[in-house]
């Protein structure tokens, strides 16, 4: 396992952090003119998400954690696991729902998504920032309104619920950024 | 590979040429004479939290080792000693390794003796040279001089003078900073550098001038120690918006205290595993014929830049930061 010095810190880098896998956000240097040199690291633990801050003696060392990403095709569920395949190798993955978490609800069969893996174990999957989807469930809106104002709740192909403009019908296809769940617009034909 | 072009604006540029004009005059209506030492020097700083440049000096049939300043403190001083009377120095400076939101190892610094000036008289020059040179993009900016132990107290109820482990680790633990007790174990001076980093820095109110003196004296560096309270050192320390601009002391005069620091720095960087280094002989000789009664301080002028820029970061006001140099 190869180890890191405060100083090879930058964004991006996978480093282990209290038995988890993290990644480096910001690395910001604090030195005091006359005094001791501190690294203050803003690092998301890649296994629950969330955001910490973490200081460090200038020049101390972490173990690098063996996390890469790679782009898979989701293939299905079978309740409880949701299986993934790398296309150029037909290598499967399996992945429980911590990993798969809010992520799966963007993908339907056959998408193409990214999976992040801890010594090759499903970590989390990242949907592409933008999918096409249809609706199958909405309420009828007004004919005419095509101003995109107020907004209705419209559920998706794969379940997931957005907010849609007034105009758009059941059957439609839409585009959506998955990065904040929100409706970009129609997607013709 | 890097970009040619600059990192900063032409108009950082500008602001930059208006900040060194505006301080040689500042130091030309003072009569403050303004000097030059080498960048390239025989000897460095014996500091163990600075880590600097070493160069091959090519004298055929020789080499030598040369090393770029951390600070040009030690020939300043000579000068001083000389009788040169109170002087100024705008250089490069090089600290290897520091590369960062605000730091960039080659960095431009002001550095200026008053001879015959107590502390206080110097710390009132500083903030009248930024509020000078500050003026356009700040307006009249207030000032504060505060006790350093003062302003500990009042931001976390600590006494830094006065260390109690259990105290300052319940205090790092309640602010988010569980990490401390490892970190600083029970070294005084750690938690200190610490505390005041990550909690006294921050909590700092914004566009006023700090002038924090009376540092405590673990580690007073080239500072005399106070002669009525042997737990402070004469220095300061200049901040705005939380932002470290400048390191001010009543300089130590004394060859022989000045020598047994020097002996403790190298002492102390031996049991660290760093690189030797050798005393500065040449500099040490000259507090031996005689230092006259100054005070002393440098300021990061790139920093006073990116405040007179409203930039935040070093990189924003650097022709070509370390990464393009």
């Amino acid at each position: 396992m190869a180890i890191y010095s405060t100083n090879e810190f930058k964004g991006g880098l996978k480093i282990m952090l209290d038995n988890d896998p993290c990644s480096i956000i910001e690395n910001e240097f604090v030195k005091p003119g006359k005094g001791q040199a501190f690294n203050r690291v803003k690092i998301r633990n890649l296994k629950t998400g969330r955001v910490i801050e973490r200081t460090f003696k200038s020049g101390d060392t972490v173990e690098s954690a063996d996390v890469i990403d790679v782009e898979m095709q989701y293939l299905y569920s079978d309740g409880e696991f949701w299986h993934f395949m790398v296309p150029e190798t037909f290598e499967q993955y399996q992945a429980d729902k911590n990993a798969v978490a809010e992520a799966i609800k963007w993908l339907k069969e056959q998408d193409i998504c990214t999976m992040t893996l801890w010594n090759d174990a499903p970590l989390s999957i990242t949907p592409p920032n933008f999918v096409e989807l249809a609706i199958t469930e909405t309420d009828p809106g007004l004919k005419g309104d095509t101003s995109g104002g107020g907004g209705k709740p419209a559920t998706l192909e794969t379940g997931a619920v957005v907010r849609v403009p007034l105009f758009i019908q059941i059957g439609e296809v839409i585009k959506v950024d998955t990065r904040v769940g929100e409706y970009v617009s129609r997607v013709k034909d | 590979m890097a970009d040619w072009r600059p990192a900063c604006g032409l108009q950082q540029l500008r602001i930059r040429a208006q900040l060194l004009a505006e301080t040689r005059r500042f130091f030309a209506d003072r009569q403050v004479l303004e000097v030059e030492t080498p960048l390239l020097c025989r000897a460095t700083g014996t500091d163990p939290q600075l880590d600097f440049f070493t160069t091959a000096y090519h004298a055929a049939p020789y080499r030598r080792t040369l090393f770029l300043q951390t600070s040009p403190e030690f020939a300043m001083k000579r000068l001083l000693a000389a009788g040169s009377g109170s002087i100024y120095q705008i250089c490069k400076a090089f600290r290897n390794g520091e590369s960062g939101r605000l730091h960039n190892p080659e960095f431009t610094l002001l550095e200026w003796y008053r001879v015959g000036y107590e502390l206080p008289a110097l710390m009132a020059e500083v903030a009248l040279l930024l509020q000078t040179l500050l003026a356009p993009a700040c307006g009249e900016l207030a000032v504060r001089p505060v006790g350093y132990r003062q302003l500990f107290l009042e931001t976390t109820g600590l006494d830094a003078l006065q260390f109690g482990l259990a105290d300052y680790r319940r205090y790092a633990r309640e602010s988010g900073f569980a990490e401390a007790a490892d970190l600083c174990g029970d070294e005084p001076g750690l938690w200190l550098d610490f505390i005041f980093s990550h909690c006294v820095q921050p909590a700092m109110a914004g566009n006023l001038i700090y002038l924090v003196h009376d540092y405590p004296a673990i580690q007073p560096s080239l500072a005399r120690i106070n002669s009525r309270d042997p737990r402070l050192a004469e220095r300061f320390e200049v901040f705005i918006n939380g932002i470290e601009l400048g390191n001010g002391f009543f300089e130590l005069a004394d060859a022989l205290e000045q020598e047994s620091r020097f002996d403790a720095e190298i002492a102390c960087r031996r049991r660290q595993g760093l690189a030797d280094v050798e005393k500065d002989g040449l500099f040490l000789a000259a507090l031996q014929a005689g230092l006259p009664a100054c005070s002393g301080v440098a300021i990061g002028l790139d920093r006073v830049l990116m405040l007179a820029a409203g930039v935040a970061e070093i990189g924003g006001v650097l022709a070509f930061p370390v990464a393009n140099a």
